[in-house]
């Protein structure tokens, strides 16, 4: 019997990677569609919203349709105004919470794995000891000292993150400063901040990014969780989590004021994790094309 | 002139074992030292502590002195004028060598442009003369890859291209060709003599081969065990080896290579 009838028909060489490639920027481009759509909501509601904030007049908890595309909720405030104004705070939340996390945890993490000795294991035992403080009494402290503001939950989540990320990076760098190149640069006379800078940072950004999309994506959830306890941005600024809380009593009887917010969570945490995703496989420098 | 000076080196780890053992050596302006040991007898220990670039939790002792500069002890921003300017290193494994994220010729413009500060598009031409005096091929096409996408012996060419790039006073050569194949090894052996020769510069090389060493140095040293056991002229120690591990060394070497002769006599 011959060969090609037993193994079947047989594929072009090229169809693999080519396969390959293509499923990544699948899963890139839903990503990138589904926070897009929640991302465009967040900036319409920066320049325009069907009702302001404190509009009543819809009646109470009125269904979708007749002048309210989502319906109102308990106090009458139109639905779909609400959860384009929480879709706004998510990706603020979201942002922010990332940004704090990034700044900290990198310098931070940097910083730990240049350390040495007696430094080097204090270090890395703040930072256990930080990843196992629960983030809700963080929230909670903080809160308690400034205000419940969305500021102060995006301090809370950023800070929590940041030990995740200095974590995540100690190693990193650690790893990359093992590397033959490393000293090769240091052999022709590169300083510690040029190499950092040059050779260490770029070679663990591919997985340092991906980290950091897929904390966006938990900051968003832990931020709702927050102002679904009222630890978050203060009324009237609808929250999603706010929004799920006041829900909570009439979602029999009004399911749309909690089926918005949780629908477009989802979406946005699962958007985000694709990017996420999509990322790894397009930045990590092993499964990039090799040369044929 | 004495550019690198050895007295008394000795490397220790954080618990305690010696892995340098009470090593002097000297390189003059010029001169080519051959480093010979197995693997494990401390002979790439010995030209990290050169320049003062120990793995972590190792410490040195004694005098090292390069180019009037003392090594041992020295703070780092001393070290960093030092390292490149004075000496420079082509590591062993050229892949692991090169910034896997770094095109080719960012990689050799980054020491070529701190030592001639040229810039733009007189640094882009260095650059591309700087890989064709290491004779690699297309440097416009080098210049632009990944080192991933050239071989290993291009890429080796362009880390050699990089320590070149610092003209160093003493290069330091890790045992350069031993991750290239044999024909590859024979060019990058001819290579490193014709443009260390053209530079007058000083060649620390270290290998476990003898016959490589005694291609490219004058004088060798054996190490064994972190302890320097016989030194002299490259032929003298071929020749006639004086020490037992030596003289094991020069055997294996010969009996290699006659076992390659019968071979290829087939």
């Amino acid at each position: 019997m011959n060969r090609a009838d037993v193994l079947g028909p047989v594929r072009p060489e090229k169809a693999p990677p080519s396969g390959r490639r293509s499923r990544r920027s699948a899963t890139l481009v839903t990503g990138c569609v589904l926070a897009g759509l929640i991302a465009l909501l967040a900036l319409v509601s920066l320049f325009w919203l069907p009702y302001p904030a404190d509009d009543t007049s819809g009646g109470r908890l009125a269904g979708p349709g007749d002048g309210h595309l989502l319906g109102t909720d308990k106090l009458g405030r139109d639905l779909f105004t609400q959860v384009m104004t929480g879709s706004r705070i998510a990706v603020e939340a979201g942002l922010g919470s990332v940004i704090v996390a990034a700044v900290l945890g990198v310098t931070l993490g940097v910083l730990a794995a240049f350390a040495q000795g007696w430094l080097d294991d204090t270090l890395a035992a703040f930072l256990d000891i930080l990843i196992a403080f629960p983030t809700l009494l963080l929230a909670m402290l903080i809160v308690a000292a400034r205000s419940a503001t969305l500021g102060s939950a995006v301090l809370a989540i950023g800070l929590a993150q940041s030990a995740v990320v200095a974590r995540l990076v100690r190693v990193l760098v650690k790893r990359v400063l093992a590397q033959d190149y490393i000293t090769a640069a240091r052999t022709s006379g590169t300083s510690w901040p040029r190499t950092v800078a040059g050779h260490v940072l770029p070679n663990i950004w591919p997985t340092l990014v991906v980290n950091l999309a897929l904390q966006f994506g938990l900051a968003v959830l832990a931020e709702a969780g927050l102002s679904y306890l009222g630890l978050g941005a203060p009324p009237p600024n609808a929250s999603w989590g706010r929004m799920l809380q006041e829900a909570q009593a009439t979602f029999t009887t009004a399911p749309a004021g909690a089926l918005a917010p949780g629908i477009l969570l989802v979406l946005l945490v699962i958007g985000v994790n694709l990017i996420a995703d999509g990322l790894r496989d397009t930045l990590d420098p092993a499964t990039r094309g090799r040369r044929a | 002139m004495t550019l690198l000076d050895v007295r008394g080196l000795t490397v220790r780890t954080g618990d305690g074992r010696t892995l340098v053992d009470d090593l002097s050596f000297t390189v003059a302006g010029g001169e080519r030292l051959g480093l010979i040991g197995e693997s494990g007898s401390g002979k790439s220990l010995t030209t990290l502590a050169v320049l003062g670039l120990l793995p972590d939790g190792m410490t040195a002792t004694g005098s090292v002195e390069l180019a009037g500069t003392q090594i041992i002890g020295a703070p780092e921003k001393r070290l960093t004028t030092v390292r490149g300017r004075d000496a420079a290193v082509v590591f062993q494994e050229p892949l692991t060598a090169l910034d896997p994220l770094m095109r080719v010729g960012r990689q050799i413009a980054e020491p070529l442009g701190r030592r001639t500060g040229l810039k733009g598009k007189d640094l882009r031409r260095a650059v591309a003369h700087a890989l064709a005096q290491v004779r690699l091929p297309d440097p416009e096409r080098i210049t632009r890859a990944f080192p991933h996408e050239i071989s290993g012996g291009q890429r080796q060419r362009v880390a050699l291209a990089m320590a070149l790039a610092c003209e160093p006073k003493l290069l330091i050569a890790d045992e350069p060709t031993t991750a290239l194949d044999v024909s590859v090894q024979a060019e990058m052996l001819e290579l490193i003599d014709t443009l260390v020769r053209e530079r007058g510069m000083a060649v620390l090389f270290v290998s476990h081969d003898l016959a490589v060493v005694a291609k490219v140095t004058d004088r060798a040293l054996v190490l064994k065990d972190g302890r320097a056991v016989e030194e002299g002229p490259v032929d003298a120690i071929v020749g006639a080896p004086r020490e037992e591990y030596t003289k094991t060394l020069v055997a294996s070497a010969r009996r290699l290579e006659s076992a390659l002769d019968l071979r290829s006599a087939r």
